[in-house]
């Protein structure tokens, strides 16, 4: 059974309860953690994006706060040179891999990348860590939405909701290392699919991966 | 618990071994080593040609199978046990030799000592391993049997005192096994170093209706083969381990996880459980004890990360092998969400020895902390190449110098690389370090499970760390940031330099994000991947700055840094093979009789250094490459 409990973070009281995880804490009493990976209802966090990193007093490296369980009389900093550059390379290499052209994506101002830049002053071009340049196919079979990988962070937000929610089980991860890759079961375009074009994934996704057309 | 019962199931079971193997006295026996390591030097064609010189000759002798003794450099090998003499070890076996042996041998009386190896027993005549610089370091413990038992038959097992320890556990109870286990102080040596008691003892108290045991034999390790190596010549040993685990924490199921690229090791696991099923010694009241425990195994696909518990334990569930977040621990919700413990191969071999000898007799071996032995499959630039077994605390001088027998062919020791692609290369100066997890560590490399490379002055050790860069890269399951992307950028710098398209400020950024990774990452196979990098960046440091300023190879061995020559005061002029090895005529005769390689042409194959006679030696390799022209300049 959860019981109130007071935590600090970044010096501020906060009443919550305990079974909780820190990430939604913060968020709820309006301060700011970076995360994309973050599914409030998922008891098992993902924990794939590495955004969310916090330092907490005791603890000698930062954690990800996604994965945190809150306990009575935690102090949180949420800004710490070591965290700022942990979410910083974090930040950097997932856009090193993003197709950034900003104007002409539909999630343009909607977008959690962007939001993230805003909130931490980070640059959404690196200076130090070079562009990967890859080529992906569009999947735009959907009447009303498409899948552009190029764009995708591999956040699982999609799947999730693809398993958990519309129960279509159509999306999913395929190959290892920098090869992985969101796609449906056999490669397929997602008409030939299970997928039942509910369109919850494109609600889901936090950059414009999959997203509306027009 | 009855213990009578107990202790007399167990005394028949030994009894009827005994008997069995009786049968084998006083009669010449050849055993040869067929584990994948001997197959693969054609030990099973060995076995054959044993088998028919001796039905061609009408002699009387039996033929069996062995697992392997670690002397992989020796195979195939057999033993030739005959009454009346020291049972004697050969290797570098082959159709010539078998005969010779067969007829001199089995059918005259001369033992053809110059092709002896070894003897297995102490005697006036031959030297045992004892008696060698390799025997006085090697303490063998859980590889005792491998190569010296049959492992397909548990009457070998059971005669040398197999499964004693199953039924004194089963005497003893769960708390004092628990005692024992804790106070030996026993470590996992699946990489990490975990206690085995703690992990146990969480197990144990865990709230569950069923417990399970899992053996993790994914062994995904480039170069690593001592899992499959035990789990070929011992395997009931590692049953026995299982089981004594299994009781201790209370679990009714274990598994298996093994890879599929092992099957000779499946075959053999699925063969040894049959057996103890039916001999009472696994499923219902193992020995009579009331105890019931079922054993099953688990083919993986094989991925490297899949040797992850968290990973391996989602591959058994039928999905994805990915990491998850830890907490919570398997041993509280591991498999099916229930208690789980997960112990590799190797540590579940040493709890039959625990509990036969007792924790006191484990700490007297090792050092304090790190108790027992230490087992590498030890490979690279070594005499003898194989699988050790040393007691902890013995420095990587004597592993690699007295066990090894150095670096062949005169050529100079450069660094040892310890842990496959979690693990780190270590140079000369930290050559007196005491092998242990601790101590490596320390140093920059891990125990890791166990792989050990040992290179030479030849090889490059920036190569080196892109070759496990690539491994990792590829191995990454992709669920996490820095692992994903972060090694792919580090493998690209590091293909930049060995290509001389370096920068120095890439440095900066190697062990920036490194360091980054090593924090960021969501599982070990992320937070480990660095070491291989920060270990020659921390030891090699001018090798990165020869390949980036000057555009060298100091070890001769990145493709696009170096050219190859043809030392005119060296070549002998009248012999053409280079000419002919070169597969794109990139190699000419000069008006004068010299011959000369067209670099334009030459795609550095390597083939004309190889194809010129040691007489000669006329073929060179010089990096940067333009030393080349000045070297014909000099002409
Ligand atoms: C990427 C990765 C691969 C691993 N592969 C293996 C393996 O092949 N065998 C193994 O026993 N442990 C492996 N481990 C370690 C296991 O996670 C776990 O710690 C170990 O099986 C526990 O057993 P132990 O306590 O007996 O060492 C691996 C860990 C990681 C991060
Ligand atoms: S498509 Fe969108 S929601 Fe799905 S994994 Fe990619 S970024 Fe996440
Ligand atoms: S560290 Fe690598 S292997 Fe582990 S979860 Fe992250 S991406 Fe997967
Ligand atoms: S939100 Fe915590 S790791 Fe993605």
């Amino acid at each position: 059974m959860s019981e109130k409990i007071t935590i600090t973070i970044d010096g501020k009281e906060i009443t919550t309860d305990t079974e909780k995880k820190l990430l939604w804490v913060a968020l709820d009493n309006d301060i700011y953690i970076p995360n994309l990976c973050a599914i409030r209802e998922e008891e098992r966090p993902y924990a794939g994006c590495r955004l969310c990193f916090v330092e907490i007093e005791g603890l000698e490296e930062p954690v990800t706060s996604c994965t945190q369980p809150v306990t009575e009389g935690m102090v949180v900093k949420t800004r710490t040179p070591q965290v700022d550059r942990l979410v910083k390379t974090s930040f950097e290499l997932l856009l090193s891999d993003h197709r950034l052209q900003c104007n002409k994506c539909p999630k343009n101002k909607a977008c959690e990348l962007q939001k993230i830049a805003r909130e931490r002053k980070l640059k959404l071009k690196s200076k130090r860590i070079k562009h990967l340049e890859r080529t992906f196919q569009i999947d735009d079979s959907p009447e009303s939405f498409a899948l552009d990988p190029s764009r995708c962070v591999l956040c699982n937000r999609c799947v999730w909701v693809d398993r958990n929610v519309a129960k279509a089980g159509c999306l999913g991860f395929s190959y290892r290392g920098i090869n992985r890759i969101i796609t449906t079961f056999n490669n397929v375009e997602l008409t030939k699919s299970a997928c039942t074009q509910c369109t919850l994934c494109v609600e889901a996704c936090p950059v414009g991966a999959l997203y509306f057309k027009e | 618990m009855n213990s009578t019962a107990i202790e007399n199931n167990y005394n028949k079971l030994k009894a009827r071994a005994e008997k069995n193997l009786g049968s084998l006295e006083n009669k010449t026996v050849i055993w040869v080593g067929t584990a994948t390591c001997g197959r693969a030097a054609g030990a099973v064609e060995i076995k054959k040609f044993f088998e028919e010189e001796l039905q061609n000759n009408d002699l009387e002798a039996q033929v069996l199978e062995t697992g392997c003794m670690g002397h992989c450099y020796a195979d195939p090998m057999a033993i030739i046990s005959k009454p009346g003499f020291p049972p004697l070890c050969y290797g570098y076996l082959d159709e010539g030799l078998v005969k010779r042996l067969v007829q001199d041998f089995i059918k005259g009386d001369d033992p053809c000592y110059e092709y002896a190896l070894v003897a297995l027993e102490p005697n006036d005549i031959f030297p045992t391993f004892e008696d060698f610089p390799r025997g006085l370091h090697e303490e063998k413990i859980i590889l005792e049997h491998c190569g010296f038992i049959d492992p397909e038959q548990i009457d070998h097992y059971l005669a040398t005192d197999g499964y004693a320890a199953l039924a004194r556990a089963l005497m003893m109870g769960p708390d004092k096994i628990m005692e024992e286990i804790n106070n030996s102080n026993l470590r996992g040596r699946g990489g990490a170093g975990f206690p085995a008691g703690l992990k146990w003892e969480a197990t144990k108290k865990a709230e569950g209706d069923i417990k399970y045991v899992i053996c993790n034999a994914d062994e995904g390790d480039p170069g690593a083969f001592m899992d499959r190596s035990i789990l070929e010549s011992d395997p009931h040993l590692v049953l026995e381990g299982m089981i004594i685990c299994a009781y201790a924490v209370g679990a009714s199921k274990g598994y298996f996880y093994i890879r599929s690229e092992y099957p000779q090791a499946i075959k053999q696991l699925k063969r040894s459980i049959k057996q103890a099923n039916e001999m009472g010694l696994l499923g219902k009241s193992i020995l009579g004890s009331g105890f019931d425990f079922d054993l099953e195994v688990f083919v993986g696909a094989g991925a490297f990360v899949c040797g992850e518990g968290s990973a391996l334990i989602n591959s058994m569930e039928g999905k994805m092998g990915m990491p998850e977040h830890k907490p919570p621990r398997l041993a509280v919700q591991g498999f099916r969400n229930r208690p789980t413990a997960l112990n590799n191969v190797k540590t579940l071999c040493y709890v039959p020895y625990i509990i036969s000898k007792g924790a006191d007799w484990f700490n007297s071996i090792g050092t304090p902390g790190n108790p027992g032995t230490a087992v590498f499959a030890l490979a690279g630039k070594v005499a003898n190449a194989g699988i050790v077994e040393v007691p902890m605390g013995t420095t990587l001088r004597h592993l690699i110098f007295e066990v090894g027998e150095g670096i062949p062919r005169d050529k100079a020791f450069k660094a040892v690389q310890i842990g496959g692609p979690s693990g780190g290369c270590l140079p000369e100066s930290a050559l007196d370090i005491p092998i242990d997890f601790d101590s490596l560590q320390e140093a920059g490399a891990i125990m890791g499970s166990g792989g050990m490379v040992v290179l030479d002055e030849d090889d490059c050790m920036v190569r080196i760390a892109r070759f496990f860069l690539t491994f990792t890269q590829q191995e990454s399951c992709g669920k996490c940031t820095f692992c994903r992307l972060g090694t792919k950028h580090m493998l690209d710098i590091l293909t930049a330099i060995t290509r001389g398209e370096g920068e120095m400020e890439s440095l900066e950024l190697l062990s920036e994000l490194s360091e980054d990774i090593k924090v960021g990452s969501l599982c070990n196979l992320g937070k480990t991947a660095p070491n291989p990098i920060l270990t020659t960046l921390r030891y090699f440091y001018d090798e990165y700055k020869a390949h980036i300023e000057e555009k060298r190879c100091p070890a001769l061995m990145c493709p696009e840094l170096i050219a190859y020559f043809i030392a005119p005061q060296k070549c002998s002029k009248l012999c053409n093979v280079c000419v002919g090895s070169c597969p794109v005529e990139a190699i000419y005769n000069r008006d004068d009789g010299l011959k000369a390689i067209d670099q334009e042409k030459c795609v550095k194959c390597d083939n004309c250094l190889k194809a010129c006679p040691t007489d000669y030696n006329a073929v060179i390799k010089v990096s940067p490459p333009h030393l080349v022209k000045e070297m014909e300049e000099a002409m």
